[in-house]
């Protein structure tokens, strides 16, 4: 009993010693220059999408692909801490952002969702407006069936959320809300729940739980029907790109990984996720950086 | 302690119990230091806000809009601190009695083939982890509450589910309070011929007053502290509420929303509203503490 | 139950006590229905999904299918590295506390004083916590390492409060008859007190990994929720309390999964705290004995 004490509590201690010299040893060598793995990030919506593509990526390459969640600010946050390798976002970098790199890999659009039994098939500008500043509280208002509007909003820090608010001129301030929730998939989940709930997510997320049977609707905007293939075609009036970025030009293995991302190897995945593949709307400067001298 | 615990050993041992007692020092110190560790933390990480916002701005602001940074975002916590106390005090009212009578449940009314179990049971609910009562609340109870009142996500449903989590705290620390209850009281009582509830509530609860008192304030830090579970079912929404049936979001759930997404000065907001909980909470300890030491001394 | 018999002595007499013995007979009742009523649910809704495949197999379609292998195995990790870590510091605290410092003792009593507040801080805060020092500042990153050391910080004042208990419980002829053998203190402490006080360092490490398990909030912002199989310690691992929170919060179609998953994490807590209760109850049979 003594010697399994003693040897236990050595045991113990030897174990903490060498947890606080690993602990030390790690502080330099962050995820970011580990050769065989990839820490990615940021954006809700994009991290499906550079999940699945991470698996295929990993199955050809043998690096180990981590996608986190954590919204676009969050990746964009990351990757410029070296906390990830490459950061995700939904949006296209604005001033200020010069430092960072971005590759577009997929183009997606939002739109506003409504339980699947709502008989209000369409919204004006207007309408959305009043609905999600609290003018409009009843169903009634706007041709549907008498009953009370629960509003879902995103927390703050969401680019779909600023990018919905900017596209209807509305103040993050005004928004008479009844839910709050982070991501597109909480959004569609708290919808399909309640009959009266109106939300707004990301078209490709919408779409691609709509076909598997969540009872949501996807409502059209500006008579434009909230489709990938209106996205793709350039119709429609809210559509955003996918971006992976780095910060400066992205090193191996990420750029391996980036070129991957963007490869018509690909594409399958994209689509399945009803989102629009990035090829198609790219510049043609972006396609052709120079490769990277570094093996 | 007395000095019988500490033998003294011979001098030519005196070099290793010199080196142990430095080593069970130091791992003192290290476990003592976490707490002060985290205040640290909390505080160097608030610093951004709390100099560039100002401490005044977090009570004074019209609403909590923080992503725009210091000088544009709004940073009011206010309606998420009553949002914490409402769903906190809400929880200690619904679960105290419930929490006293259970007590009593086991201790005096129920037979014996009945008493162990239910303490058994009472032991189980505290061992289920917040996450599931959450779960539970968000597929059971809030698409009930949503059938009379939508949305459902409410201060109803959280201050309902944070009762049923606090609830074997209270429970547990007013047994053990009852069973400290001296006998000789209750033989006094019974000699003077008192009926089992003046007993009870002129005896027996006021000699068991503060050990009911700290497990009540530490049930009451629970539930400030509680996270999961509110952020499932209480819809989050920062606004005062004006009935039990609209949705509020607490301190903790706003961390825990908003954190993976915060950068800069509302990153660091997030780290005021963990400060405001730390120090909500120290209080609550300490007072228990003091309660329990009066104890002691009376 | 000597107790109940006292009781049993005092008269119920009149309609108040009446009336009082039905509002206890029926908050009791209240109670229980309510705990049947969680239990009933988890075992409808998760039971038939429980099998050994889905114990392994790894989660498929955002965890609406497949199983929990990588969680458990992740949830795993995280506890071995917080345990691991919480030991020793906790056992050296204890015995700091229960054998080297007298009630009076000024730092004795600091650090007690701190482990209180430890104990009453909120789990968010921890993960605040941990993720500004183990994430950021030690640059490890979402990892189960940040995971596991933060659950550390957060269990050491349950270990430390069992395993001092336990202590004290070791009558003190042990310590005397150490002394009088001309023993040092470090032997009578490993030879003596430590093997005596085993049953009360394993509850408190019952205990403590109870805490740990059910731990959510503390490992979202440190551990991460990346579901796939850890390859290190450096890898970003789901625990199972995440993953029941993803699937009941964010994904479409997730509540069978969320529902088979939280019985597994009820169903180990269950074990785990009824280990710790019959060791408890043993510990206390054997110092009434003795």
């Amino acid at each position: 009993m003594t010697r399994t004490i003693l040897s236990l509590a050595s045991l113990s201690l030897a174990t903490l010693a060498a947890l606080l010299l690993v602990t030390a040893g790690c502080r330099p060598a962050s995820s970011s220059q580990s050769a065989s793995r990839l820490v990615l990030t940021g954006s809700s919506t994009v991290a499906p999408l550079a999940a699945e593509i991470g698996k295929r990526f990993e199955a050809s390459s043998g690096i180990r692909v981590d996608v986190q969640t954590g919204g676009s600010s969050r990746g964009l946050a990351d990757a410029r801490q070296g906390l990830a390798d490459i950061g995700m976002a939904s949006r296209a970098l604005e001033a200020g952002e010069e430092d960072l790199a971005s590759f577009t890999i997929a183009r997606d659009g939002i739109c506003v969702i409504v339980h699947r039994d709502n008989p209000v098939a369409r919204l004006s500008d207007a309408q959305v407006v009043e609905i999600f500043t609290g003018r409009i509280a009843d169903w009634g208002a706007v041709g549907g069936a008498p009953g009370p509007v629960t509003v879902v909003n995103k927390a703050e820090g969401r680019s779909t959320l600023e990018l919905f608010l900017k596209h209807f001129g509305i103040d993050n301030r005004q928004v008479r809300a009844s839910v709050v929730i982070g991501d597109n998939e909480q959004g569609i989940k708290t919808v399909a729940g309640q009959a009266g709930a109106v939300g707004y997510v990301s078209i490709g997320a919408a779409e691609h739980a709509a076909a598997r049977g969540v009872p949501i609707k996807l409502l059209p905007m500006r008579s434009v029907a909230a489709t990938t293939a209106n996205v793709r075609g350039g119709r429609y009036p809210l559509a955003r790109p996918l971006n992976l970025v780095t910060l400066g030009e992205p090193k191996e293995p990420a750029r391996r990984f980036i070129d991957f991302a963007r490869s018509e190897a690909v594409h399958d995945l994209v689509e399945d996720l009803s989102l629009v593949p990035a090829l198609e709307s790219l510049a043609a400067g972006e396609a052709s950086r120079p490769s990277p001298t570094e093996s | 302690m007395s000095t019988a615990r500490r033998p003294s050993g011979r001098s030519r041992q005196w070099t290793s119990d010199r080196l142990l007692v430095w080593t069970l020092r130091g791992c003192g110190v290290l476990t003592g230091a976490v707490v002060a560790l985290i205040a640290v933390f909390l505080v160097v990480e608030s610093f951004g806000a709390l100099s560039g916002v100002g401490l005044l701005r977090f009570f004074s602001d019209p609403s909590w809009h923080p992503s725009a940074g210091a000088a544009e975002g709004t940073f009011n916590l206010v309606p998420m601190l009553l949002g914490t106390l409402l769903t906190a005090a809400g929880a200690v009212l619904v679960a105290t009695p419930l929490g006293l009578f259970s007590a009593l449940f086991c201790r005096v009314y129920a037979p014996t083939a009945v008493a162990r179990p239910y303490r058994r049971l009472i032991e189980l609910l505290a061992g289920i982890p917040s996450v599931v009562y959450g779960f539970w609340g968000l597929v059971v109870l809030v698409p009930l509450i949503a059938r009379f009142r939508p949305p459902g996500a409410s201060l109803l449903a959280g201050v309902l589910i944070l009762a049923l989590m606090i609830l074997p705290t209270i429970a547990l620390a007013a047994d053990a309070a009852l069973s400290g209850v001296p006998r000789r009281y209750l033989r006094g009582a019974a000699a003077l011929g008192l009926g089992r509830w003046a007993t009870l509530s002129g005896v027996a609860l006021p000699a068991a007053r503060s050990g009911i008192a700290t497990g009540v304030i530490l049930a009451a830090g629970r539930a400030l502290g509680e996270t999961m579970a509110v952020l499932m079912v209480c819809g989050n929404v920062v606004e005062m509420p004006a009935s039990v049936f609209d949705p509020v979001r607490t301190l903790t759930a706003n961390i825990a929303l908003e954190m993976a997404y915060a950068v800069g000065d509302h990153r660091s907001a997030l780290f005021v509203s963990g400060l405001f909980l730390l120090v909500l909470v120290s209080g609550l300890v300490l007072a228990a503490e003091s309660i329990e030491r009066r104890k002691v001394v009376g | 139950m000597v107790d109940h018999e006292m009781w049993g002595s005092t008269p119920a007499r009149g309609r108040t006590d009446r009336l009082v013995a039905a509002v206890v007979w029926l908050a009791a009742t209240v109670v229980t229905a309510v705990f049947l009523w969680i239990l009933a649910d988890l075992l409808r809704h998760g039971a038939g999904q429980i099998s050994w495949t889905f114990l392994t197999a790894a989660p498929a379609s955002a965890g609406r299918a497949g199983g929990i292998g990588p969680i458990l195995v992740s949830t795993a990790w995280i506890l071995a590295v917080c345990l691991a870590v919480a030991l020793p510091l906790g056992l050296g605290t204890a015995v700091l506390l229960a054998e080297l410092t007298s009630a009076e003792d000024a730092f004795g009593r600091l650090v007690r004083r701190s482990l209180d507040v430890l104990a009453g801080v909120p789990s968010i805060v921890f993960g605040l916590f941990g993720n500004a020092l183990f994430c950021v500042y030690l640059g490890l990153g979402f990892s189960i390492l940040s995971g596991g050391l933060t659950l550390a910080c957060m269990v050491l004042p349950i270990l430390i409060r069992s395993a001092e208990e336990g202590l004290r419980a070791v009558p003190d002829e042990y310590r005397l008859g150490g002394a009088a053998l001309g023993l040092s203190r470090g032997k009578i402490l490993l030879h003596l007190l430590l093997p005596a006080a085993v049953p009360g360092l394993i509850v408190g490490v019952v205990l403590g990994f109870g805490r740990a398990i059910a731990e959510t909030a503390a490992l979202i912002f440190t551990s991460g929720y990346v579901d796939r199989m850890p390859g290190s310690v450096h890898d970003s691992g789901r625990a199972l309390s995440i993953h029941i929170y993803d699937l009941g919060v964010n994904i479409p179609g997730g509540e069978t999964n969320a529902y088979a998953t939280a019985l597994v994490l009820v169903a180990i807590l269950l074990l785990t705290n009824t280990a710790a209760s019959l060791l408890g109850d043993r510990l206390r049979g054997r110092h009434a004995e003795s």
